[in-house]
């Protein structure tokens, strides 16, 4: 029950998750769109038969408090993951280009978030 | 007989208080996590439903008895449920097969109590469809699913509807206070939902592969308080034994 913020694939999670247990559901990531207009985020991950099961294992575990108002499932397996070794040749690179930030320009309030 | 309006109330939130408890009672041993919580919110949903239809029934009433009144300082002989919510939770199969035939059932009660004359209950009626909606969906895959699983899975669904389905015919009995209630244009007739619960019925057994027992016996009383199964009392005295102990003890 991660928080999207706290990262739970920043270390481990490109690692294998090895094979699972045949008595054991397969593993799913799930996405929920808290409001209209915003995009879906990861909220945490479950055990399931299957997608529809999945969708209804994530209702009842994480919109509980009224979170969302749409769902997304994926298998964990079809998901697939840049590596923590790549992290200085994929990121790095771009530390010293300021200039691709729209820092430079003033956005009106009215804009609202970005 | 007591008022009929306040009966009626009663049976309806005894259904859920009793359904809700045994329900709960799967919270932390559920076989996974995931169910674990879907059972959790189930029970909660519905002893929320529980919590509408007593504090009516209190009202009703009109003795300054409260949702939780009714709930913790009735004995055994008081309870209004159907004897299906009162039989124990067994294996999960056994739980979930309860669910769904009670689910059926309700869904289709529920739907019809959405017209009724009486505005307060065609509210709660309204608001636990949504819930109740969602149960049913969710036993309905289950016992599917299960049913139709493995050898094991398929053969613990067909015991569990064996034992549970002679509980089936309760549902649909009429009896004065249905009469009194039909009359007063508040509740629908029971008996006549009972061709839609078979369609539903015999359209998910049929896709989860298991057979309906052929005898219709109906274990009866519990609705009529008449004669409760001897489970009941065993469930109320671990429900109520805090109040009954420190009676009006608060958080």
């Amino acid at each position: 029950m991660s928080s999207p913020e706290s990262g739970s694939y920043d270390a481990t999670e490109a690692a294998p998750h090895g094979k699972p247990r045949a008595t054991e559901w397969p593993l799913w990531e799930v996405f929920i769109r808290g409001q209209h207009g915003l995009s879906h985020r990861h909220v945490g991950s479950l055990h399931a038969a299957d997608a529809e099961s999945a969708i209804k294992n994530a209702r009842d575990v994480y919109t509980r408090r009224n979170e969302g108002v749409s769902i997304w499932v994926v298998e964990a397996s079809a998901i697939a993951a840049s590596s923590p070794e790549e992290k200085g040749p994929l990121y790095e690179p771009s530390n010293d280009k300021v200039y691709r930030h729209p820092t430079f320009f003033d956005i009106p309030d009215e804009v609202g978030a970005m | 007989m007591s008022d009929p309006l306040f009966e009626f109330l009663c049976r309806m939130g005894d259904n859920t208080l009793v359904l809700g408890h045994r329900v709960s009672e799967w919270c932390g041993v559920a076989p996974v996590l995931e169910e674990d919580i879907a059972l959790a919110n189930t029970a909660l949903d519905l002893i929320g439903q529980t919590t509408l239809w007593l504090n009516l029934a209190g009202e009703v009433e009109g003795k300054g008895r409260d949702a939780d009144a009714l709930a913790f300082r009735r004995d055994v002989w008081d309870f209004r449920n159907v004897l299906l919510v009162e039989q124990p939770n067994g294996d999960f199969g056994q739980t979930m097969m309860r669910q769904f035939l009670f689910d059926v059932w309700h869904k289709g009660y529920l739907t019809a109590l959405q017209d009724s004359k009486h505005d307060q209950i065609a509210a709660v009626a309204e608001k636990s469809l949504k819930e109740v909606t969602y149960h049913l969906e969710r036993t309905m895959d289950t016992v599917i699913g299960l049913g139709d699983g493995t050898e094991e899975s398929h053969n613990r669904m067909q015991k569990a509807l064996d034992k549970l389905y002679p509980y089936v015919g309760e549902l649909f009995v009429r009896d004065d206070v249905d009469d009194a209630m039909i009359a007063a244009g508040i509740a629908p007739d029971p008996a006549a939902l009972r061709a839609d619960f078979d369609a539903v019925l015999d359209a998910v057994l049929r896709e989860a592969t298991l057979t309906k027992p052929e005898s219709d016996f109906a274990h009866k009383g519990g609705k009529s308080g008449q004669r409760h199964s001897e489970h009941l009392g065993h469930m109320l005295a671990q429900m109520q034994w805090l109040q009954r102990t420190y009676p009006d003890a608060t958080w």
